[in-house]
């Protein structure tokens, strides 16, 4: 069923910009097919609105100082570029260099995308923030940003969700932030961004819509990777700096895609780095219990763009699984989709086993619980790192890779606890420790 | 192919209750709610009482200009196993019983899913008159240009209160049969009161170049059907009927369009309190 989407026809396009083009110029609002605003009208003006604001502020340095300060200050940032020797053994014996977004403040990369946002909103004059929310990350963070700035926040997350992430609610509404459960369609993330429209459709002269993820109409896909693109600015940095050299390959997990294409933004025009994105393969793509959505899907519009979208036949949204509700969703940042048809980027799933497998070999190895959404991108480092092994067992212990460690994984104990069997059949975390779940 | 010179089945339905002195009726219902053959029951009680176009809409799993009534119907019709072709039988179904020209509402990615030349030319063999497409903007349209050109369908593109003058003037450019406005920023449901943002719209379409613009959102009554009526050349009810279709079937559509084109002309008498 697969329109194999990845490399092959479009080949020629990726080895014309290797000879002299630029891939990380791409402002929008179309990455070659992909992209665009299939949104209402009504939403039009706030999205011009909204690009106006953007492009003036990142040529103003007074902008880029106040991001920079926030970043430094607030967030913790850089993030620290650290190597994992234990666990590099078991990745064909390569050299495996974490990119440590999980130590930014609140724990994740979301918090680089919601500071950058809410700044923009404040410079349109808006007093209010609304946001989708899943687990509840990119909800937490959103409200973290509210409360800084003094903004109102409002999260739509799906019902269901909101049940079982009764401690996330309770983190969002201790920030100030008000939660409304989503009760529409399928009550899932997608019914959330659903719901967070209409809100904005409505309320579009006070409010701006804080999408989490690299996907949307633009000026979204391009505006989210700009203020996640000092992921991979820092990483090619820093491994100059400590290896003199770029690595040989880099890894991140895809969902829509934020923590990935601002980590691969900084390694895009260096053709000797290869880049793989690692998509949620569920109980395994053969099952269609998946969220593998440029590996499997076909292009849609969803939310605004033009991508890879999980689709019936009927062009009706299937719902997608995984067992990392950051990667739940069934599509997909349009720039991925664009990297994906030249062949730039590769794209693989990874199981919901797998992921679980990495997740507690980094735990056992490294000393660091990262989140599931990042296990996906260990356990595709690990597969990658014996490819290069394979073939050249000589070289093995030379070859890099930079993997991004999008987030740490607190919030997924008891998921965790769920799946390895560590809980107390009586204990109140087995209760509630099902798939998805975190406390 | 000649824009002008194309024939609008959607232009001659206004233009023959603009001939009778009054504005059009437009009436929405949902396909396959709740199944196809009461949406094409319902589909003639609208035409026989006072609709003078009809406009069926796809159910979607993700309906973002919609509020609560209509996304229910759509959603039971989903789970109810409506399949996308079925709106083909409907259009047919209504087209071949009555005089009105029957439009399709639809979010885009069905159309895409199908193929927009496939969905196009089926649509214009089921005797449908266009498409009414709520998140797709003439920016985005090529495709939808051509197929609708080379089937004789009308392109029936929304204007809201938030449309600057430029996007006004290009949205009027591409549309054909009518252009829909968007009475108020928000989702559809029925509202007590029209705003007054409506009328303004109205006014920039008309200064665009408009023919015909009909207004839509939040339309529930034969008194705000009226208002309308006096500045817009068609009247759009969906969320109403929905909810009549809901609560007592085909006969409540038929009362309710009854009902509510008494509002079409201004020298319509007052309106009943609900026939």
């Amino acid at each position: 069923m697969a329109d194999a989407p990845s490399g092959n026809a479009e080949n020629n396009t990726a080895e014309a910009f290797l000879q002299g083009g630029s891939l990380r110029h791409a402002p929008g609002p179309y990455f070659g097919s992909y992209g665009g605003r299939w949104m209402p009208e009504s939403l039009i003006a706030a999205l011009d609105e909204l690009e106006e604001t953007f492009n003036k502020a990142k040529d103003d340095p007074e902008f880029r100082a106040q991001i920079a300060d926030l970043n430094k200050n607030y967030s913790g940032r850089p993030s620290l570029l650290t190597e994992a020797k234990r666990f590099s053994q078991h990745a064909g014996g390569v050299r495996v260099f974490l990119k440590r977004e999980d130590l930014n403040h609140t724990g994740s990369h979301k918090i680089n995308n919601v500071l950058g946002q809410a700044l923009l909103a404040k410079r349109m004059g808006k007093t209010r923030i609304i946001a989708e929310t899943g687990a509840g990350q990119h909800g937490v963070a959103s409200a973290t940003a509210a409360a800084l700035m003094g903004m109102e926040c409002v999260v739509y997350m799906g019902a269901e969700d909101c049940r079982r992430q009764a401690l996330n609610v309770a983190r969002m509404e201790l920030l100030g932030a008000t939660v409304i459960p989503v009760t529409s369609g399928s009550q899932t993330l997608k019914d959330a961004i659903n719901d967070a429209l209409r809100d904005w459709v409505a309320n579009v002269s006070n409010t701006h819509y804080l999408l989490g993820t690299a996907a949307g109409a633009h000026p979204f896909p391009a505006m989210v990777r700009y203020f996640h693109e000092v992921i991979g600015d820092e990483a090619r940095a820093q491994i100059l700096e400590q290896e003199g050299r770029l690595p040989d390959a880099v890894c991140a997990c895809i969902g829509g895609g934020s923590n990935a294409i601002g980590i691969f933004h900084g390694f895009l025009d260096d053709p000797s780095v290869k880049i793989y994105g690692f998509e949620a393969g569920g109980d395994g793509v053969e099952t269609g219990r998946h969220a593998a959505t440029i590996s499997l899907g076909k292009p849609g519009v969803l939310h605004g763009a033009r991508s890879y979208l999980m689709q019936d036949d009927d062009g009706q949204t299937v719902e997608s699984h995984s067992i990392s509700a950051g990667l739940d969703y069934p599509g997909v940042g349009p720039e991925h989709s664009y990297l994906s048809d030249i062949g730039r980027v590769s794209y693989e799933p990874i199981t919901d086993t797998e992921a679980m497998e990495a997740f507690r070999l980094l735990c056992r190895t490294e000393g660091i619980i990262p989140a599931i959404e990042s296990a996906h991108a260990l356990a595709g480092a690990i597969k990658v790192g014996q490819r290069l092994a394979a073939e050249d067992p000589a070289t093995a212990a030379e070859k890099i890779i930079i993997v991004n460690l999008s987030g740490r994984g607190d919030k997924d104990v008891a998921t965790a606890a769920e799946w390895f069997d560590l809980l107390d059949k009586n204990s109140a975390e087995s209760e509630i420790g099902k798939e998805g779940e975190q406390l | 192919m000649n824009h002008a010179e194309m024939t609008s089945k959607s232009a001659a339905a206004i233009d023959r209750a603009r001939a009778q002195g009054r504005s059009a009726l437009i009436g929405y219902l949902p396909a396959g709610y709740p199944n196809v053959e009461d949406t094409i029951a319902a589909g003639i009680a609208l035409a026989e009482n006072g609709a003078d176009l009809i406009e069926i809409g796809i159910p979607y799993s993700d309906p973002v200009m919609d509020g609560q009534v209509i996304q229910a119907a759509t959603t039971e019709a989903l789970a109810n196993g409506f399949h996308v072709k079925q709106v083909f039988d409907v259009v047919a179904g209504i087209t071949s019983k009555t005089d009105a020209a029957v439009l399709v509402m639809t979010y885009w990615n069905p159309v895409v899913r199908m193929g927009v030349d496939e969905f196009s030319r089926r649509l214009a063999e089921a005797g449908g008159a266009g498409l009414i497409t709520p998140d797709l903007i003439p920016d985005e349209a090529t495709e939808w240009m051509a197929a609708s050109d080379k089937y004789g369908l009308d392109r029936v593109f929304l204007v809201a209160p938030s449309s600057t003058a430029e996007r006004m003037q290009r949205t009027v450019d591409a549309s054909r049969g009518f252009v829909y406005a968007v009475s108020i920023m928000g989702v559809t449901g029925a509202r007590t009161s029209v705003s007054t943002a409506a009328k303004d719209v109205v006014a920039a379409a008309h200064d665009a170049g408009a023919e015909r613009v009909c207004v839509g959102l939040g339309v529930s009554t034969a008194g705000q059907v009226r208002e309308i009526a006096e500045y817009a050349e068609g009247v759009i009810v969906g969320t109403a009927l929905v909810a009549a279709l809901r609560d007592g079937g085909v006969d409540a559509v038929a009362a309710l369009t009854k009902d509510l084109s008494t509002g079409l002309a201004p020298e319509a008498g007052h309106t009943t309190d609900g026939a």
